[in-house]
């Protein structure tokens, strides 16, 4: 695995999330939503939005962003933070696609979180 | 091929409104020069009044520093006036011998104010209004001198007079014209203004002509054509605008009053561009910034090599931007021959209201006073709304159609900063001045954005538009209201050409309509969503990502995640079988709370994701369908005892009842619809606040439409009496299919019937019979595919996947 700090799961296939939806991975750091785009690309952040702990993976998902199912925040799924206006960011964690598995790295942390398929 | 060349002249509103819209669609096109006469960054120049009354500051009122320039890669020429255009050889010129090449010129050179040429006109001391320049020139003035004359006593005039008033000087208004702000008032409203503005000090000479101004050296007085004499330290002129077309001219570009453009924005040169004041478009000239900025967008539109939007002239409002003075014009205010006129007027309150009516719409409004509702008659005037059913309560406002208000409060004008405007979100009017000053918001869809003000459940847009209104001055809006950010068609649009061109899917909506975004948006997705299904039922998909978390998972989401579950109660009758089934369900899920709906039907709360597939599972083997308390579709049939039970009942409105909900349970609507029937006029299942309500009579049954028991409380209008049940149920299949396949996605039926009108539902409904029972047909057809319980499908192992998170880890 790559780097001390993270722990790389293998938590399913690319398959197992519809495009423009969401799956859930429930770990010992919070309920982690992984995101897929209309591209295929595949986010995870936490599944808590940054206004009143909404679970973004119920949200919808347009673009690179997510629309928070209770209060309507928009968040960018690369970078976490709230669409401007707003403000509020939430943890992102990294992801890998490698021989068609999907992986997620369990430390929250700031570097980019986005892999092309 | 490198980036092509923009240059835009002027600096000011509507151009670098149109520069800023063309970054946002298409920020990599064109390497882009401004030349900007004036010595700053851009600023709003619809806020000089405040800052010359003292409210704020030059600083406050800048929209885009000096630096903002650089920053977004534009190259600024500032206190740089453009003197010559090379068409040729494609530059231009400015007075210092800067100059610059383009392949596309903007002009909006805006426009001058008009001196009057009287001899003295040129003395120090006469001073016009228009820039930052003349409002630093005033305030200098008015901290050494006395006597101001303002000559002019129209909007700007008077906004200069009033500025002048509250930094201390003595003020007199001179006005060619027997009324104030003759282009915007008739007679009354322009005299309870004048008498308020006296009130506080202000004096007037009206119907009187400048004829000199007086002074050796600088000014001393005025004297008028009735050879009387006023002293002056300073004089204003504030008699009009002439739109700035003389670079363009000098060019050979064709002008009348204004630089002639078509509906692209585009002169006579097809590289050249021009918007704002310096503009005549189909013979007219406008001078407020609403309409400048709708085409500003078409043109940035055209810029961008987007090419479907046109500029088709605008609808514009008026408001005088002077502390406690209510005040609001729009339209063909003064009527005329084939018009109608009503008016209300209350003196000794201040109030007077005046609407024009042309073949059942207004065309044009004028309020003193009490303005609360002059966004309302706007909206009705622009959707060209029928009036012929509310026109015995127009004048009252729309809060005697039934709004059940907002604490009472209807105007915003003398409330405190502290006031809270927005009850949902909690935001005070304080906070929604200061955002759009600072952050120079100029629209409803801004503020929201910003503040959160009415973004919730909508109640208090009424007043954020008032305080938009008094803060910025004026209001006007596109014809045509864009579905959302991702287009520029409207609703309408939209649902017409899924029609016409037979489009099933959203991505075919995208790709044929020219989506500006590739997915849509939460807004749009739904909309097209549901437009696709009711249009083309059995053909077009459902689209489950298109769907709000509710209807995608049949459930109610809460504010902590979990769910909430309603099985039907049909008409709101159980047993104690189907209780004793509820019972064992929330006890077998651990399920919280077990909570008795307002809509006569049992809640389960807090029902965890992964046991929903279980809980609806076990309620369909008791026999329950899903209520549907999550859905843009049929909620409850609210019922009374009726006849079999009440002293009173004369009809059986129990057994109405769940017929009606066996009859529309699954349908899908723009948005919710409620019904209920009442066993006889006392009303116990409060039919008349339903969507569709049913009141038994001793010859029949009444059918109410339009009731919305909400945040805006309203009765319904009755549709029409009928003698059996079985013409009910076609009345209401019909009704409901119109509903379907004509209101806009989130529009409920009360909001509906008001823009449409009741007389136009009673004609398809009770006049036309044939039409009816087609559309009761058509009801029918699109039913025997929706009248499938989603409870049993989802509960099915094969769906359980969607429920269960994708992994597990500790
Ligand atoms: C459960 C219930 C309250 C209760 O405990 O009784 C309820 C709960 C909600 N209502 Fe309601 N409404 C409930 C009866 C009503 C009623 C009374 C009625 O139906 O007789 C009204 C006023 C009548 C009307 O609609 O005309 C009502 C007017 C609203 C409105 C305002 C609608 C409007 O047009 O003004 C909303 C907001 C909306 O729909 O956009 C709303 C929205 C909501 C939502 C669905 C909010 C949401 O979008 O998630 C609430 C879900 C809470 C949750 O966590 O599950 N609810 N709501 C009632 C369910 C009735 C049912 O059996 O289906
Ligand atoms: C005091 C005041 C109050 C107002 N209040 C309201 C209100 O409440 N509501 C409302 O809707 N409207 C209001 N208006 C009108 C509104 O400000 C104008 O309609 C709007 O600013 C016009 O925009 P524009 O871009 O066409 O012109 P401007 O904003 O005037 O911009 C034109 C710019 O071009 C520059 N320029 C001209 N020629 C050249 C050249 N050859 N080279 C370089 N630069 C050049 C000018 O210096 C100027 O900066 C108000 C106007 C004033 C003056
Ligand atoms: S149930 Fe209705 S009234 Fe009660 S908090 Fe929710 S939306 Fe508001
Ligand atoms: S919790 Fe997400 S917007 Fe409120």
């Amino acid at each position: 695995m790559d780097g001390a700090k993270s722990r790389w799961l293998a938590v399913g296939r690319p398959d197992d999330i519809p495009a423009l939806g969401a799956r859930v991975v429930k770990t010992a750091q919070g309920p982690v939503a992984l995101f897929k785009t209309r591209t295929g690309e595949i986010f995870a952040l936490l599944d808590r939005c940054p206004h009143k702990g909404g679970p973004l993976s119920e949200g919808m998902v347009h673009g690179g962003t997510v629309t928070c199912p209770l209060h309507g925040m928009n968040i960018h799924l690369d970078s976490g933070q709230a669409v401007a206006p707003d403000k509020g960011c939430v943890p992102r964690f990294p992801i890998k696609v490698v021989d068609g598995r999907v992986w997620l790295g369990l430390t929250a942390c700031g570097k980019p979180a986005s892999t092309l398929l | 091929m490198g980036k092509e060349r923009l240059v835009l002249v002027g600096n000011g509103m509507a151009g670098m409104k149109a520069i800023e819209e063309l970054l946002a669609i298409a920020p990599d096109r064109y390497d882009i020069t401004v030349f900007g006469a004036e010595p700053y960054g851009n600023y709003n120049r619809i806020l000089l009044s405040p800052v010359l009354a003292g409210d704020q500051t030059v600083d406050d009122i800048i929209l885009n520093r000096v630096e903002w320039y650089a920053e977004n890669g534009l190259t600024l020429h500032s206190g740089c006036e453009v003197i010559e255009i090379d068409r040729f050889h494609r530059r231009v010129i400015a007075a210092d011998g800067r100059s610059a090449p383009y392949d596309r010129l903007l002009l909006a050179t805006g426009s001058n104010p008009f001196v009057i040429p009287v001899p003295g006109n040129d003395l120090p001391g006469v001073l016009t209004y228009r820039d930052i320049h003349d409002v630093e020139a005033m305030l200098a003035a008015s901290r050494c001198q006395k006597e101001a004359v303002v000559i002019g006593g129209g909007l700007l005039g008077l906004e200069a007079a009033y500025g002048l008033m509250k930094q201390g000087m003595a003020v007199t208004v001179v006005h060619l014209e027997e009324t104030l702000m003759e282009r915007q008032l008739d007679r009354p409203a322009g005299e309870l203004l004048k008498h308020s503005l006296q009130a506080r000090g202000m004096r007037f000479l009206m119907k009187t002509q400048t004829a000199e101004i007086v002074g050796d050296g600088r000014v001393q007085a005025v004297r008028f054509a009735n050879g009387s004499e006023i002293p002056a330290d300073l004089v204003v002129m504030a008699v009009g605008i002439r739109p700035n077309t003389a670079l363009a001219q000098r060019a050979g570009l064709y002008c009348e009053r204004g630089v002639v453009v078509s509906d692209t924005l585009q002169t006579f040169d097809p590289r050249v561009y021009a918007v704002g004041e310096c503009v005549q478009h189909r013979g007219q000239c406008y001078g407020l910034v609403a309409p400048l900025f709708e085409q500003a967008k078409v043109c940035a539109n055209h810029l961008a090599g987007l090419g479907y939007r046109y500029y088709e002239g605008s609808v514009t409002s008026t408001k005088l931007k002077v502390t406690g003075v209510e005040l609001f014009s729009a339209g063909h205010f003064q009527g005329g021959r084939d018009c109608e006129e009503m008016v209300l007027q209350d003196p000794s309150a201040g109030v007077y209201k005046k609407l024009v009516i042309r073949e059942a719409q207004i065309v044009g409004a004028v309020m003193y006073g009490d303005t609360a509702d002059g966004s309302w008659y706007f909206q009705m005037m622009r959707d060209a709304t029928p009036i012929n059913d509310i026109r015995s309560t127009l004048l009252f406002g729309q809060a005697n159609l039934g709004d059940s208000g907002h604490g009472g409060v209807r105007q915003t004008a003398d409330l405190p900063d502290s006031a809270q405007i927005c009850d949902c979100n909690g935001v005070c009017k304080g906070t929604i001045v200061e955002a759009i000053v600072s952050k120079g918001l100029f629209t409803l869809e801004d503020v929201r954005a910003h503040t959160k003000a009415s973004a919730s459940c909508g109640s208090c847009t009424g007043l954020v538009q008032q305080i938009l209104q008094n803060t910025v001055g004026n209001y006007s809006a596109p014809v045509i209201t864009p579905l959302c950010r991702c287009t520029d068609h409207s609703h309408d649009q939209v649902r017409e050409t899924i029609r016409r061109h037979h489009l099933t899917s959203l991505e075919a909506v995208f790709a044929f309509m020219e989506w500006k975004t590739p997915d849509g948006c939460e807004k749009c997705r739904p909309a097209i969503n549901y437009y696709l299904i009711v249009t083309w039922p059995g053909e077009a998909i459902d689209d489950a990502q298109a769907r709000f978390v509710n209807e995608r998972m049949h459930a109610n989401i809460q504010k902590d995640g979990r769910y909430s579950v309603v099985p039907r109660m049909w008409g709101g009758m159980t047993n104690p079988a189907e209780l004793r089934a509820i019972a064992d369900v929330a006890e077998r899920y651990q399920i919280p709370t077990v909570k008795v709906t307002g809509g006569q039907r049992i809640d389960l709360l807090g029902v965890k994701k992964e046991d929903l597939p279980k809980v609806w599972g076990d309620l369909s083997k008791a026999g329950f369908v899903s209520g549907h308390a999550y859905g843009k579709a049929l909620r409850t049939v609210k019922t009374c005892v009726g006849s079999e039970w009440c002293r009173f009942g004369v009809q059986d409105s129990t057994r109405l009842g769940i017929e009606l909900e066996e009859m529309c349970w699954g349908t899908w609507t723009p948005h919710k619809v409620k019904m209920a029937v009442s066993g006889c006029p006392r009303n116990c299942a409060e039919a008349t606040i339903k969507d569709l309500g049913v009141v038994a009579i001793e010859s029949g049954w009444e059918i109410h439409v339009g009731g919305n028991g909400g945040m805006k409380v309203r009765a319904t209008d009755v549709l029409c009496r009928v003698a059996s049940a079985e013409a009910v149920k076609e009345y209401a299949a019909a009704y409901l299919q119109l509903y379907r396949e004509e209101a806009r996605y989130l529009e409920r039926t009360a909001h509906w019937i008001e823009r449409v009108g009741l007389s136009y539902v009673k004609q398809r409904l009770v006049d036309d019979a044939a039409g009816r029972k087609s559309l009761a047909e058509r009801f029918h057809a699109s039913q025997r595919q929706a009248q499938e319980d989603p409870w049993t499908k989802y509960a099915e192992p094969r769906h359980a996947d969607k429920f269960q998170p994708l992994k597990e880890v500790s």
